[in-house]
């Protein structure tokens, strides 16, 4: 699916991913575990294309293509999704229109019909009771007055509707209590297929509770400084993220 | 990214062709004998050149006002041509003698105006340079007694009308662009809607300004008597030109007992080039009288103009009148536009609703300049305003000033305000979500600016969503 080769980037002088290489293959789950500031975000973004990251060195293969080559949408449009740590709000634009211009963007790009606002709305209906949200929230601005918990879960609504090969979560655990969280990994998992891959950016274990990874990849100071199973994971929970950083010789 | 940003709310002036047509044009220069030579021109009765006559001594007392905060070098007054007219424009019989090429002209321009081809229900008055070319659906709107006529014919065929109700909103000493206007105005539309009569259909203006180095000096005077309904729509375009031309147009309306008027505005008049040369000066006075029980509403699309000084205002004059302003201005590369609108509470009771949107790109420089006024015995006058700034890029600037002012201690006056940036954060979402940069724009813009569009009858809000490059479909889904 995606084969991370030697990946350096910053932002500015200062160099924030410093060597990253992850393959992830077809079905699998993978999470990237780290202390706050390790780069674990950074990643994410970058593999998204966000402008405000320079790649410096490394490559990024997805599906056999050079992704650092694309554009932001047209890795959007072939099937890379970042559910963000922070959604942003876009007042006056509804949910339901955001949401269909985005569905119809990666179908054409997929050379696929275009869905008309009555058959989207099936689509979207069905989606919806993935994520336990409120057919309502579909005619309200993106994100705009939504709590934590709701963007969150807004989040992995587009995720079911967009049905990505590859999709990253960034830290969307983050500020979600445990029924929300519950709801949002049940989402997840009912998604997963033979066909697309998941890379699961996490601060803690506990979203690793309800979506079991295949890898866990602790990342401290820009490098991956340890890869197991599940049970890494585990590990983490109980001896905390300072082992780790010791055994790197950078310092907790 | 800010660059990016730029380039993608920078497109062509697509209106800017101009028509090669022999016209019959005063030379430069304003003196009395300009102002005989137009009203003679125009075969005007005496008492309308009287009228002219008294304006143009007002204007030569007066000195141009400086107060609001755009920049632009003198203008010469005697170096502009108050008057160009397209040589065949004599009173046509039927639409069908119309020149070609001034069909042709508002063909490209996508204004039809064989009645025909028209689109439904919009009733056409076309006036290229000084004078009006002509006007559509002008029997149909007869049947219900509605006058929709160049201004020019309602002095001839409607003149206790045009006496009664001209200057009776924005007097000639006014100030000093309407003092001007008012002694050398050409042409423009009237519109008178009987009693009790809803207009059958929209009215819509296109003005079109195609003569180098003329000024365009149109007069709009609109009443809806008692119970009357008129929706009315007016757009503007000019060919691409490197010298500035001067537009000081005078808009008036009157809206008796219980009466509606609503008056959408899309402003595209050329911008001048990303260097800032060329472009209108677009100095317009706006203002509409309000009596009992009746309603004015303002509606505008400002997306053109090298410099716009305009505000739209209501006098509510009656109890229990409602005076509403709904705005989006747009200002991209030198752009300047110091616009907003006056409400003057003067009725009981009387209500007025303001929202403003501007938006700054490039160097363009957006001033909101509004006034609420409240009078003595304007018991429970209310007035909302909310203006909203949006900024695109670091180069461009937003102003807000607001003058309050109340003498009635029922009355209940609130202002709120923001400004927000399009960031690269929303951008990049929007793009993450498959979106191109250019799509993720006019989301964006078209968000911000949906509580106005959602103001604009169906065709206008089409020529605002093309206007501004974004997709309307945001606000209806």
């Amino acid at each position: 699916m995606i084969h991370i080769s030697d990946l350096r980037a910053s932002v500015g002088d200062k160099e924030i991913l410093k060597g990253i290489s992850l393959d992830v293959g077809a079905g699998e789950i993978h999470a990237i575990m780290g202390p706050n500031g390790s780069g674990k975000s950074t990643l994410a973004q970058v593999l998204a294309g966000h402008p405000g990251y320079e790649v410096t060195s490394g490559s990024v293969i997805y599906q056999g293509k050079d992704l650092l080559d694309m554009e932001p949408e047209e890795r959007a449009q072939a099937g890379v999704f970042l559910a963000f740590q922070y959604p942003v709000e876009i007042p006056g634009v509804s949910n339901a229109y955001f949401l269909r211009t985005a569905y119809n963007e990666v179908r054409k790009a997929r050379g696929e019909p275009e869905a008309d606002p009555l058959e989207f709305l099936d689509i979207v209906a069905d989606r919806l009771k993935l994520v336990d949200l409120d057919e309502a929230m579909l005619q309200r601005s993106v994100n705009a007055g939504f709590s934590g918990g709701e963007k969150k879960r807004n989040e992995i609504l587009q995720l079911a509707v967009l049905d990505p090969a590859l999709a990253i979560l960034d830290e969307t655990d983050s500020g979600l209590d445990i029924d929300a969280l519950r709801t949002v990994a049940d989402g997840v998992n009912k998604l997963r297929r033979q066909d697309n891959a998941f890379l699961v950016v996490t601060h803690y274990q506990r979203l690793l509770n309800y979506i079991v990874p295949d890898r866990v990849h602790v990342l401290v100071d820009g490098r991956i400084a340890r890869s197991g199973g599940k049970e890494l994971a585990l590990e983490l929970e109980a001896r905390g993220y300072d082992w780790i950083t010791a055994e790197q010789g950078v310092g907790a | 990214m800010s660059s990016e940003i730029e380039l993608l709310v920078n497109k062509d002036y697509q209106y800017g062709f101009s028509t090669d047509i022999e016209a019959d044009q005063l030379p430069p220069g304003l003196d009395e004998g300009v102002v005989r030579a137009i009203s003679a021109r125009k075969n005007e009765p005496e008492w309308m050149l009287d009228w002219r006559l008294k304006a143009f001594r007002r204007w030569q007392q007066m000195t141009e006002p400086h107060w609001s905060n755009v920049k632009y070098p003198k203008i010469d007054y005697q170096a502009i041509s108050y008057y160009s007219a397209p040589r065949s424009a004599k009173p046509l019989a039927s639409l069908d003698e119309l020149d070609p090429k001034i069909r042709e002209t508002y063909d490209k321009l996508g204004i039809p105006l064989q009645e025909q081809k028209l689109l439904a229900g919009v009733a056409v008055d076309a006036v290229f340079d000084s004078v009006s070319v002509g006007t559509t659906y002008k029997a149909e709107l007869k049947k219900h007694g509605v006058i929709f006529c160049s201004f020019a014919e309602a002095v001839r065929e409607y003149p206790e009308l045009v006496r009664r109700y001209l200057g009776s909103v924005v007097p000639y000493s006014d100030n000093f662009f309407a003092a001007l206007n008012s002694a050398v105005f050409s042409d423009g539309s009237f519109v008178y809607v009987p009693k009790g009569v809803r207009c059958p259909m929209e009215l819509s203006t296109y003005f079109r300004i195609n003569a180098a180095d003329t000024g365009q000096f149109e007069r709009t005077l609109i009443v809806a008597d008692e119970g009357a309904y008129v929706s009315y729509l007016e757009g503007c375009t000019a060919p691409k030109r490197s010298t500035n031309q001067l537009h000081a147009a005078v808009v008036e309306l009157v809206a008796l007992d219980r009466a509606t008027v609503k008056y959408s505005t899309v402003q595209n008049w050329y911008a001048g080039d990303e260097h800032g040369v060329g472009g209108i000066y677009n100095f317009v006075t706006k203002r509409g009288k309000a009596f009992a029980g009746s309603r004015i509403s303002w509606t505008q699309v400002e997306t053109g103009s090298a410099i716009t000084w305009k505000y739209p205002s209501v006098i509510l004059q009656g109890d229990n009148s409602t005076g509403e302003f709904y705005s989006v201005a747009v200002v991209n590369n030198h752009q300047q536009a110091d616009t907003g609108t006056k409400m003057i509470h003067i009725g009981r009771n009387t209500k007025s609703n303001i929202v403003s949107k501007g938006i700054s790109a490039g160097q363009g420089n957006n001033s909101y300049r509004g006034q609420v006024k409240v009078m003595p015995k304007a018991e429970g006058a209310r007035n909302y305003t909310q203006c909203d700034s949006m900024l695109i890029g670091n180069r461009c600037g937003a102003h807000t000033f607001p003058y309050v002012e109340v003498q009635n201690n029922t009355a209940i006056v609130e202002h709120e305000a923001s400004t927000s940036k399009i960031g690269e954060d929303q951008i990049f979402y929007c793009k993450q979500r498959g979106l191109s940069g250019e799509q993720a724009v006019s989301m964006i813009v078209s968000g911000f600016c949906r509580e106005v569009f959602k103001e604009l009858p169906m065709e206008f809000a089409l020529e605002a969503q093309q206007l501004l490059g974004i997709t309307l479909e945001g606000s209806v889904g």
